[in-house]
């Protein structure tokens, strides 16, 4: 879910270097040599977040997801995922359902594009069916949960338009504040606040606003962790829905990154074998 | 009591786990994983309407067991084992069992593409239609379980499977057919005459031992999911003799010459299929179509022919200002054997609504209306599920025939069986 936590690390080749590095990129970031839009400062910012995660080639991980209502009742989820990096297009996404133990088996496989809509499909174990769904219901719920599925898969630097804001203190970091808006006229976003640490230019936190231009929902971005000494992950994500009072706790754990999975794990065939 | 293929088959799945448990004895034991899941589910069935034939009951109350066992290899080889046993107080050919898997599962590289093999017993469905499976052909149904003809039960086979960029295309060796399940005297939903399960006849001389084939090549692109299929060998769908002249009235048929029984026949068939389905948005179009020969229509002619059905579904999403979702199916079937079709889908609209709250709990509504074109028959289905707990779930099943017509042969035994059916499954 290289989407949702845009955790982007770099390789640190040496101590001085890193040092050298992180001035010059503090100074790129906030002192452009010519006057450079808010336009393009975002754009730079999200690109640049972006680039520093290439190369993580595919990962896997274990997720559970605590659902709980205004009422503070709670439900969970545990799901495995596995993501598959495509140079020149949208990332490949494999979700298996473990918990609740009636959907057990059910997989979710999405094949992200840079253009144009995604392909999805769902594996539904009792019947032994693969089922193409649409991917226009960007802005459902994804099992049930605060998160939508346009939260859950890849989302392109090319698929938002955006805007500088602020700098602004995020906990001990500071944070560049860019504003996005989507591209897609599914999403069920009129825009998004992303705070990015200016550090490592992940992302601390997002700010969701609907259709109506309401606040409607938070996703707070902790416990990050570094892998392969580059890529950063968030082991903690809560996403707060203002408007019902409901919020979504996504624990990760277990990323193993660079594994064996390739290409022929993210097919309708290898749908079919997942478990 | 387990029906009669299934015992023969078990013998030698239960060699192949005492294999695979020796084998693991010999081997670290953390080198194979094993899982255990499945389903338990107690069910109770309501007919509100009095009897049509002595015998049958107003009632009926059963439970499913359907446990699952999964044992993978380091090697990346895999077994699955899905045994299936159903009580039912009512039916005692409903109280039946069957091995619905026991396969082993390999793949791996050919050089940029990939192969699979599955050898055993498996359950494969190919298609896109909710009202009618025309396309699926691999797997008998099980309509003892079921009488929407959606429970497949285990085929034996040999299943390759090699897949790229190109696409994939599947080969299929079946060296044993299944026969149809049927309600028996006591059982509800079922034709004036009880099927005589214990004397098939079949076309070919080696009878279920006849080795089918079948391939099957499919890719996506695009918006676009296409496949197209052959299958040769022993017909899934049996003609249920005695056999119908063209020129009898119907009410010599209801008093069936004084028969006791109808007698299945499996015939050999080829069949060549294609479905296909495109997803725009939110629309999806839909297309299954077959053409058959080898088979006798039901005036006992044989008669080849073609038929198709063709749908759209429209979904709006985020009904409400909820995540619900609320879909609208419309469907046409149709045979071009018309009256002379083996099936109840010769020339049929099919309406749904699916209403999906996507919830903490799954809830979701289905409704379906099935209209024969040709007779006044409508068969109204009502669906709703609900997750109560991590492990517990529910369903609810109404089924209603409404108008139905005397002049239709397959509806009309079944007139008074509408029912109401709820469901309670414990998951593991």
């Amino acid at each position: 879910m290289k989407t949702i936590d845009h955790s982007l690390g770099r390789r640190i080749f040496s101590l001085p270097f890193a040092f050298c590095m992180s001035l010059l990129l503090g100074w790129s970031l906030s002192m452009p040599v010519y006057a450079e839009s808010a336009e393009e400062k975002g754009l730079r910012i999200a690109r640049d977040a972006d680039a520093r995660d290439h190369g993580f080639g595919n990962y896997t991980a274990q997720q559970t997801m605590v659902l709980r209502n205004k009422h503070g009742q709670e439900s969970h989820r545990k799901l495995r995922v596995k993501i598959l990096e495509v140079p020149e297009d949208g990332d490949k996404s494999l979700f298996v359902f473990d918990n609740p133990r009636d959907v057990q088996g059910t997989a979710f496989l999405v094949h992200s594009h840079k253009e144009g809509a995604d392909d999805q499909w769902l594996y539904l174990p009792a019947l032994k069916r693969v089922k193409r769904i649409s991917s226009s219901n960007r802005s459902g719920s994804f099992m049930g949960s605060e998160f939508a599925y346009e939260d859950m898969t890849a989302q392109d630097v090319d698929k938002f338009t955006y805007q500088y804001l602020r700098d602004e203190p995020c906990g001990d970091l500071t944070c560049f504040v860019v504003e996005r808006v989507p591209t897609d006229k599914d999403s069920g976003y009129r825009r998004q606040l992303v705070w990015f640490d200016q550090d490592e230019l992940r992302a601390q936190q997002i700010h969701f606003y609907d259709r109506k231009d309401t606040h409607m929902k938070t996703l707070t971005f902790e416990e990050y962790a570094q892998y392969l000494d580059k890529f950063w992950r968030s082991g903690l994500m809560t996403m707060v829905n203002h408007v019902t009072g409901k919020s979504t706790t996504m624990m990760w754990k277990d990323f193993q990154f660079q594994t064996k999975l390739s290409d022929r794990d993210f097919t309708k065939t290898g749908l079919k074998r997942v478990r | 009591m387990l029906h009669r293929n299934v015992l023969p088959r078990i013998a030698p799945v239960a060699v192949l786990i005492a294999g695979i448990v020796l084998g693991s004895g010999v081997r670290a034991e953390s080198d194979i994983y094993f899982d255990f899941s499945g389903k338990i589910s107690i069910e109770n069935r309501w007919f509100p309407q009095t009897n049509l034939y002595p015998h049958q009951s107003r009632h009926s109350s059963g439970f499913v067991f359907e446990p699952e066992l999964y044992f993978e290899g380091a090697e990346g080889w895999s077994f699955t084992l899905v045994p299936f046993f159903r009580y039912d107080s009512a039916d005692s050919r409903r109280t039946h069992g069957d091995l619905r898997e026991a396969y082993f599962l390999l793949y791996g590289e050919l050089g940029e593409d990939e192969w699979e093999l599955r050898v055993g017993v498996d359950r494969i469905f190919w298609g896109v239609i909710e009202s009618n499976h025309l396309v699926d052909i691999i797997n008998q149904v099980d309509v003892i379980e079921h009488p929407d003809q959606e429970v497949e039960l285990g085929q034996l086979m040999a299943h390759l499977t090699l897949s790229g960029e190109w696409g994939i295309a599947e080969f299929f060796v079946l060296p044993h057919h299944r026969e149809r399940t049927f309600p028996g005297r006591d059982g509800r939903l079922r034709s004036g005459l009880i099927v005589d399960e214990d004397h098939p006849t079949y076309e070919s001389s080696a009878e279920q031992w006849h080795t089918d084939f079948a391939l099957r090549y499919s890719h996506n692109f695009g918006p676009f999911d296409i496949g197209i299929s052959m299958f040769d060998g022993t017909s899934r769908e049996p003609l249920l003799r005695p056999c119908f002249g063209p020129d009898v009235a119907v009410e010599d048929l209801v008093s069936a010459s004084r028969a006791e029984s109808l007698v299945p026949h499996y015939e050999q068939i080829r069949q060549f299929g294609l479905d296909a389905q495109m997803t725009l948005e939110d629309w999806i179009w839909k297309l299954e179509a077959i053409h058959r020969s080898g088979a006798q229509n039901l005036s006992c002619e044989e008669d080849d022919y073609a038929a198709l059905v063709m749908g759209v579904e429209y979904t709006f999403y985020s009904v409400f200002d909820s995540p619900a979702d609320f879909s609208l199916v419309w469907e046409w079937n149709y045979d071009e054997r018309g009256e002379n079709a083996t099936n109840i889908f010769d020339d049929d609209l099919f309406f749904a609504i699916r209403y999906a709250l996507n919830d903490l709990h799954d809830t979701a509504f289905f409704f379906s209306m099935m209209q024969d074109r040709e007779h006044s028959t409508n068969v109204l289905f009502l669906e709703f599920d609900r997750r109560l707990t991590d492990q517990w779930s529910m369903n609810i099943e109404g089924f209603h025939l409404l108008n139905s017509d005397e002049k239709d042969l397959q509806a009309d035994p079944i007139r008074r069986d509408s029912f109401l059916e709820l469901r309670l499954n414990y998951n593991f």
